[in-house]
This record gives C-alpha cells, sequence and structure tokens, in this order.
C-alpha cells in the first residue's frame, strides 16, 4: 500500500462482504417463497423480503464504489486521501443508517415504517429499488456530498490521471441522477418517467463509468500495461457506454403511458448497449495478453477476466434478448427481466467490486498477494458463484419463454397464477442453484482467514 | 493513428451531444404525456389511494404496466380484469386470509378502513386508464 490513508477502503470492503451475504440469504427466502408461497408468512411477507434483497445489493455495491474510490484515488493522485477522519465517520453514519433501514423493513409493517420516518411530508417511499425512507435517503445524499467532497479534494490536489477523472465523473453522476428519487408526483406516468432518471442513469449510465474505472486500475496494476493504452480504451468504452445508454432510457419507455417514438429511439439504442460491454471483455482479454508483468495475484486478474465476460453476457446478450419494442411486448415484466437483472448486477458490479477487493485487500494486509492456498480457494468461489449465476440466469429464463407463451401468446392465455403453478419445476432449480451460489459465497469468506503469508511474493 | 485525445473528444462531443438529444425528447415527452396520461381522473382521491399503494409497497409484489415485481399478477390492467368494477378489486382485497392460505402464495391482510379500499380501488382505476400503447397483450396482464 503506497499511502496509509489507503487503509480506510478496509472497513468499506468489509461491510460491503457481510451485506453481501445478508443480500443472498435474503434472496434464497424470496427463491423459496416461490414455490412455498406461505414461507415465512406472515412474518415476512415476499414484498419486504425482496426489499431486504434488493437495498441490500444496492447498499453494498455502494459501499464496494466508495471502498474501490477510497483505495484507488490516492494512489492514482499519487498523495494521502484530503480526511481519512471524514472518510472514517461517513463508513459508520453510512452503516448505521444502512442496518437501521433494514431492520425497519424486518420489525414493523412497511406502513408503520412510513409513519414513523414521517413519509407524509415527502412522499417518496414505496417505489422499487427506492424504498428507503426519506430520512435515509437524506442522509445517503449527506454521505455522498462528503465523500464526493473527500476524493475530490484529493484528486484536486494531486496528480490527475483519466482513471481519477472518469471515477470523479461516475461518482458525481451517480449523486445527481440520485435526486430524481425525491420527485414523486401522483400523476403515475411522470411518477414513473423520472423514477428511470435515477434508476437507468444509474445502472446503464454512470454506474458504468465507475465500472469502467475500476476495471482499468485493476488491469493497470496486474498487467502492466502502459497506461496511455488503458486509458484510451477506458475512454472510448465509457464514451460508447453513454453514446447508446442515455437514449437507451428509452427502452423503458414503450409501455408506461410516454409517447410511442420511445419504441423507436429506445429500441435502437438499446440494441447498441452491448458494444461497450463487448469492448470490456476485448479490453480486459488483451491488456492481459499483453501483460509485462506476471502478478502474483491470479485471482484478482480472475475476477477481471470475469467481469468482462459476464457484463457482456448479463448486460449485454441478456439485454438485448428482450429490448426490441415488438419483443419486450411480449416479455415486459415475466421472469425474462428476472433472468437479465440477476445476471447483468452479478457480471457488471458485484465482479468488479469482488475484483477490486482481490487485488487490494491483501495488499492492505501487508502482502502483493495471498498463499495460493487462499488464491485456489477464491477462485472455487469465483467458479461456484459464476456458474450458479449462469444457471440462475438460464432456469430463469425458461420460466420466463414458458411463463410468455403460456400467459400472452397462447390462444387460451392463462391467468398470471395458473401459469405460476406450471413455472414450479424452473423455480426449484433456480432454488437449488441459489444455494450453490452460497456455498461459492461461504467459501469466498473462508478463503480471507486461510494464512495469507507462505509463499506470497512481495510487490 | 488512433490517438487518447481522440478517444477523449469522442467521450466529452458523443455524450454531450447524446445527453442533450435526451433533453429535447424529454422536452417534447412532457408536451405529449398530457395526452396519454388519464390526468382528467386524476383526483384527490386517487393521490391518496396512490400513497397507500407505495406505503405498503404493493410493487413489491406486484407490477404495474409491467414494472415491480414479479411475484403476483399485474394490476395496471385489473379494473378492466375485475370486469371494470372497483366493488370487486374492494372485495378481493378485504377478503385476504390473514394466515395466509397454506402452501400458496397470498396477498396479507392489510385491514384498509372502507375509505382508504376505496382510494385504492380509484387509484387502479386511474392508472387502467392510462394509454400504455396496448401493454398488456391480453387481459391476463
Amino acid at each position: 500500500m503506497q499511502y496509509q490513508s489507503q487503509a480506510v477502503s478496509k472497513y468499506y470492503f468489509t461491510a460491503a462482504i457481510g451485506l453481501f451475504v445478508g443480500q443472498i440469504l435474503f434472496g434464497l427466502i424470496i427463491g423459496l417463497q416461490y414455490v412455498i408461497g406461505d414461507f415465512l408468512f406472515p412474518e415476512i411477507p415476499f414484498n419486504v423480503a425482496r426489499m431486504v434483497h434488493t437495498n441490500l445489493l444496492i447498499v453494498w455495491l455502494l459501499f464496494g464504489f466508495m471502498g474501490a474510490a477510497y483505495y484507488l484515488i490516492p494512489e492514482e493522485a499519487e498523495r494521502e486521501l484530503y480526511s481519512p477522519g471524514l472518510a472514517i465517520l461517513m463508513f459508520w453514519i453510512f452503516l448505521v443508517a444502512g442496518a437501521l433501514t433494514i431492520l425497519g423493513y424486518l420489525l414493523v409493517p412497511y406502513a408503520q415504517l412510513a409513519e414513523i420516518t414521517m413519509n407524509d411530508l415527502w412522499p417518496t417511499m414505496g417505489r422499487e429499488f427506492l424504498e428507503m425512507p426519506t430520512i435515509t435517503k437524506l442522509g445517503v445524499v449527506v454521505v455522498a456530498l462528503a465523500f464526493i467532497f473527500n476524493v475530490g479534494m484529493t484528486v484536486l490536489q494531486g496528480r490527475k490521471t483519466v482513471i481519477n477523472l472518469v471515477m470523479m465523473i461516475g461518482l458525481v453522476g451517480l449523486a445527481v441522477f440520485f435526486l430524481f428519487s425525491f420527485y414523486n408526483p401522483a400523476n403515475i406516468v411522470m411518477d414513473k418517467f423520472w423514477w428511470w432518471w435515477t434508476v437507468h442513469l444509474w445502472v446503464e449510465g454512470v454506474w458504468e463509468l465507475i465500472l469502467g474505472s475500476i476495471l482499468a486500475f485493476v488491469l493497470i496494476k496486474t498487467t502492466g500495461v502502459d497506461r496511455e493504452v488503458i486509458e484510451k480504451w477506458l475512454y472510448i468504452i465509457i464514451a460508447m457506454t453513454l453514446i447508446t445508454g442515455i437514449i437507451g432510457t428509452g427502452h423503458h419507455y414503450f409501455w408506461i403511458g410516454t409517447p410511442e417514438y420511445w419504441q423507436w429511439w429506445g429500441s435502437i439504442f438499446s440494441a447498441m448497449e452491448p458494444i461497450p460491454f463487448f469492448m470490456m471483455t476485448v479490453f480486459a482479454f488483451t491488456m492481459v495478453n499483453k501483460r509485462k508483468r506476471e502478478h502474483p495475484n491470479k485471482v484478482a486478474v480472475l475476477w477481471a477476466l470475469g467481469t468482462g465476460v459476464m457484463a457482456f453476457l448479463g448486460a449485454g446478450v441478456w439485454g438485448f434478448l428482450h429490448t426490441l419494442a415488438p419483443v419486450n411486448y411480449f416479455t415486459h415484466g415475466t421472469q425474462i427481466t428476472a433472468a437479465h437483472g440477476h445476471m447483468a448486477f452479478y457480471g457488471a458490479y458485484v465482479m468488479v467490486v469482488l475484483a477490486i477487493i482481490s487485488y487490494a485487500m491483501p495488499i492492505m494486509r501487508g502482502r502483493a498477494a495471498n498463499s495460493n492456498k487462499a488464491q485456489v480457494m477464491e477462485m472455487w468461489s469465483f467458479w461456484l458463484m459464476t456458474v450458479s449465476i449462469v444457471f440462475i440466469t438460464l432456469f430463469l429464463t425458461a420460466a420466463g419463454i414458458l411463463q410468455t407463451w403460456l400467459q400472452r401468446i397462447s390462444d387460451t392465455p392463462m391467468s398470471f397464477m395458473a401459469t405460476q403453478d406450471q413455472l414450479t419445476l424452473f423455480y426449484w432449480m433456480r432454488e437449488i442453484a441459489g444455494v450453490v451460489f452460497l456455498i461459492g459465497l461461504v467459501l469466498y469468506i473462508m478463503s480471507f482467514f486461510i494464512d495469507g503469508d507462505g509463499e506470497s511474493a512481495t510487490e | 493513428m488512433f490517438t487518447k485525445s481522440m478517444a477523449r473528444n469522442i467521450f466529452y462531443g458523443g455524450s454531450m451531444f447524446f445527453f442533450l438529444l435526451f433533453l429535447a425528447l424529454t422536452f417534447d415527452t412532457m408536451g405529449e404525456i398530457p395526452k396519454r396520461d388519464n390526468h382528467e381522473n386524476l383526483t384527490e382521491e386517487v393521490a391518496r389511494g396512490k400513497m397507500l399503494w407505495e406505503v405498503n409497497d404493493c410493487i413489491g409484489c406486484h407490477t404495474l404496466m409491467g414494472e415491480g415485481a414479479y411475484f403476483a399478477p399485474e394490476l395496471a390492467n385489473v379494473y378492466t380484469r375485475f370486469g371494470g368494477s372497483t366493488e370487486a378489486i374492494k372485495g378481493f382485497i378485504k377478503s385476504r386470509p390473514a394466515g395466509g392460505i397454506p402452501g400458496r402464495r397470498s396477498m396479507p391482510q392489510f385491514n384498509f378502513s372502507d375509505t382508504e379500499l376505496e382510494e385504492i380501488a380509484q387509484f387502479l382505476k386511474y392508472v387502467n386508464g392510462v394509454n400504455t400503447a396496448n401493454w398488456p397483450p391480453n387481459i391476463m396482464g
């Protein structure tokens, strides 16, 4: 570790992994509720468990992004973090606010949580992924501002690199587009239109900038390829991301009461959204092939390569599968969407966060890389989690195709619930794949506790 | 030779251009939405219904215009599916067993007052009236 203050990211990474475990446990609960409808009912109804599952995902990825920023920004800027104290303070505020929110979901009925947190004063709750109370949302804004100030000052006072610049644009964009979560008009069409300015412009916009800069950083460090080359790739990838992804928002504006020209804009531009992901795959493999050094941290390289491949498959291919308006007309809001969501989030965001954790954690613990034994175990976890997410996606895709057929295409369409009964087999197989994912995650955590010294090389 | 500064210019120029185009389309959309959004039926009662929809996290199980969770039926067309009857919607919500249905998915019993039930039903009726370009494909949602 070149700068002492980079160590603050250890807090963020640890919390991220802890919340990741929670996310997966609740994923298994809702997966089971799909087949055993009354599981944990009425104590933990599906909507509550799902909210915990999705919100924990978002929060732990945010912890991961912040940890990544606190690690790579000082190193790129070639100076200590502006204020490590502020970073630690914000860590605890974010963690406590996040934990209280999740406990609120679980311990009291959601309507009561809305009452306690005075949602009436400024109603923003109860919209998908943005379910957190208004007060928590305000807390997120405070944490985000303090964080951006902290890393921003570090960048301003230090060396300006493309990686830092792209990271900063991504983080500022993240904060700015979050502000749309505070706008919740009674008009359902307006509500939905602007809701996507947070949700889409995050995950198919500015988050990809954060992803790109983390990936570029890990590749520079592990391959030793010339910075000029990597930065050129980074620019062109994120250019394609925004060129396709901004108008690509239109693929959410097909059926929500918005003008029908969005069917053209959305289809054409989002059909090009796989391009930057494909370039990311080519980028990662090319850099690794052209490597100028053999970094002892093999597993970090594996995560980086995996990010490219799985982001392309999950976000790119599975996104394209149902993004054209004539297809989406039939698949919209089915298990096809769920299939895409799972592989896209895992491939793009989970894997890149695990890549930077894999690279940075050993260094923060005083070694260039973990022992061979620890790395092998982490590689097992890589394959178990990655293969099971592929199977989860395949089973949900199968379920989605069958659902679309039975409920929407067949001459004698079945009701939603009758259709669901026909999908049980696929839901069971998805649940089994989910259990394998959990085993992979357990191995991942165990790999941190395997003796790291042994044969590990020094930087 | 393709240089880094060319790549940078494509990034800034391209992003800026398409963001401005997006803003222009958004501006036009704001003008078009009132023709399709059924706002003439957006009453105070409907607005209260939307609030109830939100604070009970209905979107955590159901979809509305295809958005939400995929655990329970689509509700943007439930008014039509239930034969154009707000009474049928209210009756359904009211009759959910508190302990659930053994082995099956069940909607919780929310113990809504009659006023609240009416507000929710009116909200769903209003949503049903939005022009969604003929989505969903059929009555099943």
